[in-house]
């Protein structure tokens, strides 16, 4: 079975943070995974250890610097050009704040139709449209209103919407849910995952919350300081943690939900 | 029955007459001030095609200085005789043509260039911004003496001098904003859906840094007839026989003493016509913004 997405040996910085701070200042230090199709993989980590760049550079929006990132087998430099809207259409984002990812001068259905026009050279059709929007659970009123004429967990669903109306094959969720209310966290955590079983959807998840990637997800990836400090199957990882980082992440997520009870 | 009866007096027109009337009632008043004020301006300036009290540049010699409420001349008339109201819808007229022109002409050029400094190259965009700056640093005037020096004095110099002076106004007053948005989730995730950068920044960051665009170019409009109305007081802008406001504030100077009044009409026609492009862009920012006209869109 070959891989999904194989990232060997990977090397990242930002444009110009290397010349500043030296040899030292990778973004993403010598990062190798490999993400099976349809398999969910967590990614965990504390802030600014990298997860949200490890999660563009993965779907070709950002470029490393070294090593090697492979989509279908393919190198992502083979995606140049013409390849680049098809290597678009595979990988999707769901982005942590729904507020701030749609244009909020763009009404709901000109949002959900821009992943098409973009993308397939067309104008999508209306039952194309509600089909997209009732697929996330909301109901067609929704499409001829405003982002802010929105709640944040109806958001963060015309997000998702829009993001698998070109049916990507891989979607990626950049803590999906932390920008939003408590309440509707699990409901949109839940939507995410009945969606994958239905489309069968390979599902990368960056969260910082142990708890639901040992719920959601069969793999994980633990990111400190731009390099993967631990990976492997859920279970295992979280019941034998190799890293005393990853011990003390688990910790700390055991207290924060003692807390929280 | 009688309740079917009532539902049906509310016919189709009805309904969208109160929404119509609920919709104008939502928007700010200064889009109705700063409206009326730049409708009767406008509709000066086009009347003053078909129909002035009396014929351009007639010398009325008998009736030189007439105070206001001369018989026959409401406003009163110049030192040369001319009827202040002639003068007053002529000068206009000059205004309306030499401020449109430049802050069209400005307003695209500038924009444009702002938006492609914002969009550039993260090496290129702060030497292109110092450039701007530099030209933001030039004193306008003094630009306007220069080309005025090579051109003549004129509506035309008037016109590329004032267009000078806006045009690093407008794209510096874009970049920012611009970059800002270039930042913004959105268009990363315009970027992940296969959009490119020109797309980007027509669809995206110009319809949301338009507010702003609106209220710059109302200014710009206000800026551009006090503009004129300078170069033509300092006899750089249009010359005589064409009426200008300025020129026509130039002239009262020398009438201090003999007719105090007479520099208060250009003066008033001036003051009220940059007020009105002031308010009318103010309201026009608060009545597009679909944040606040909620009840209008819904
Ligand atoms: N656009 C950027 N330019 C330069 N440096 C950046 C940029 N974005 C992030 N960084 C830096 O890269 C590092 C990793 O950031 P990243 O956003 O990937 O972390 P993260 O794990 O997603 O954190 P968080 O949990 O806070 O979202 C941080 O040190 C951050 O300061
Ligand atoms: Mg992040």
């Amino acid at each position: 079975m070959t891989s999904l997405v194989e990232v060997t040996n990977m090397y990242f910085h930002y444009p110009r943070a290397r010349i500043i701070a030296g040899e030292a200042a990778w973004t993403l230090e010598d990062i190798s995974l490999s993400i099976q199709p349809k398999s969910t993989v967590g990614i965990v980590g504390e802030s600014g250890s990298g997860k949200s760049t490890l999660v563009r550079v993965m779907c070709g929006l950002l470029r490393h610097q070294q090593g090697n990132v492979k989509f279908n087998g393919k190198d992502l430099s083979e995606f140049e050009g013409d390849g680049a809207n098809d290597l678009r259409r595979e990988n999707q984002i769901v982005f942590q704040n729904p507020r701030r990812s749609l244009d909020p001068r763009m009404t709901i259905r000109r949002s959900l139709s821009e992943p098409i026009r973009a993308l397939h050279n067309r104008q999508p059709g209306d039952d194309e449209i509600i089909a997209t929007i009732e697929r996330v659970g909301l109901g067609r009123e929704v499409l001829s209103r405003f982002p802010h004429q929105l709640s944040g967990g109806q958001l963060q669903r015309v997000g998702i919407a829009r993001s698998l109306s070109v049916q990507p094959t891989i979607l990626y969720a950049d803590e999906p849910v932390s920008a939003l209310d408590v309440s509707v966290q699990a409901q949109v955590l839940n939507l995410l995952m009945d969606l994958r079983d239905q489309l069968g959807l390979t599902l990368v998840m960056v969260s910082h919350d142990l708890g639901v990637v040992s719920r959601m997800c069969e793999e994980i990836v633990v990111m400190r300081h731009g390099r993967i400090a631990e990976a492997g199957r859920t279970d295992s990882v979280l019941a034998r943690p190799d890293s005393n980082y990853t011990a003390s992440l688990l910790k700390a997520a055991r207290a924060a939900s003692l807390e929280r009870a | 029955m009688s309740d079917t009866s009532t539902i049906t007096a509310h016919t189709p027109e009805d309904v969208s007459v109160s929404r119509l009337r609920k919709r104008l009632r939502a928007l700010p008043i200064t889009l109705y001030l700063g409206g009326t004020l730049i409708s009767l301006f406008v509709f000066v300036v086009l009347v003053s095609f078909i129909w002035t009290p009396y014929p351009a540049n007639k010398l009325n010699l008998a009736n030189r200085m007439a105070p206001p409420g001369t018989p026959g001349f409401l406003l009163g008339t110049d030192r040369a005789g001319r009827d202040v109201i002639t003068e007053l819808m002529l000068g206009a007229r000059n205004s309306l043509y030499v401020s449109v022109v430049s802050t069209v002409v400005a307003m695209f050029v500038g924009t444009l260039i702002g938006l492609s400094i914002a969009g550039s190259n993260k090496m290129l965009q702060r030497p292109l911004t110092r450039l701007v700056d530099t030209g933001l640093a030039l004193p306008g005037i003094l630009t306007a003496m220069v080309i005025a020096a090579k051109l003549g004095a004129g509506n035309t110099t008037a016109t590329i001098a004032i267009i000078a002076w806006q045009i690093p106004v407008a794209a510096r007053v874009t970049i920012g904003p611009a970059r800002q948005i270039l930042a913004l989730d959105y268009v990363e995730a315009a970027y992940s859906y296969g959009r490119k950068k020109p797309y980007v920044i027509r669809h995206h960051v110009l319809p949301n840094i338009s507010p702003l665009l609106i209220v710059l170019g109302s200014v710009m409009f206000a800026a551009a007839i006090l503009i004129e109305a300078a170069l033509a007081f300092l006899g750089v802008g249009v010359q005589p026989p064409t009426s200008s406001w300025g020129r026509f504030l130039n002239e009262t100077q020398s009438l201090l003493e003999a007719a105090p009044y007479l520099m208060f009409f250009p003066g008033i026609a001036i003051v009220l016509t940059t007020l009105g492009f002031n308010l009318l862009g103010d309201g026009l920012r608060t009545a597009l913004d679909p944040q606040q006209s909620r009840s209008g869109l819904a």
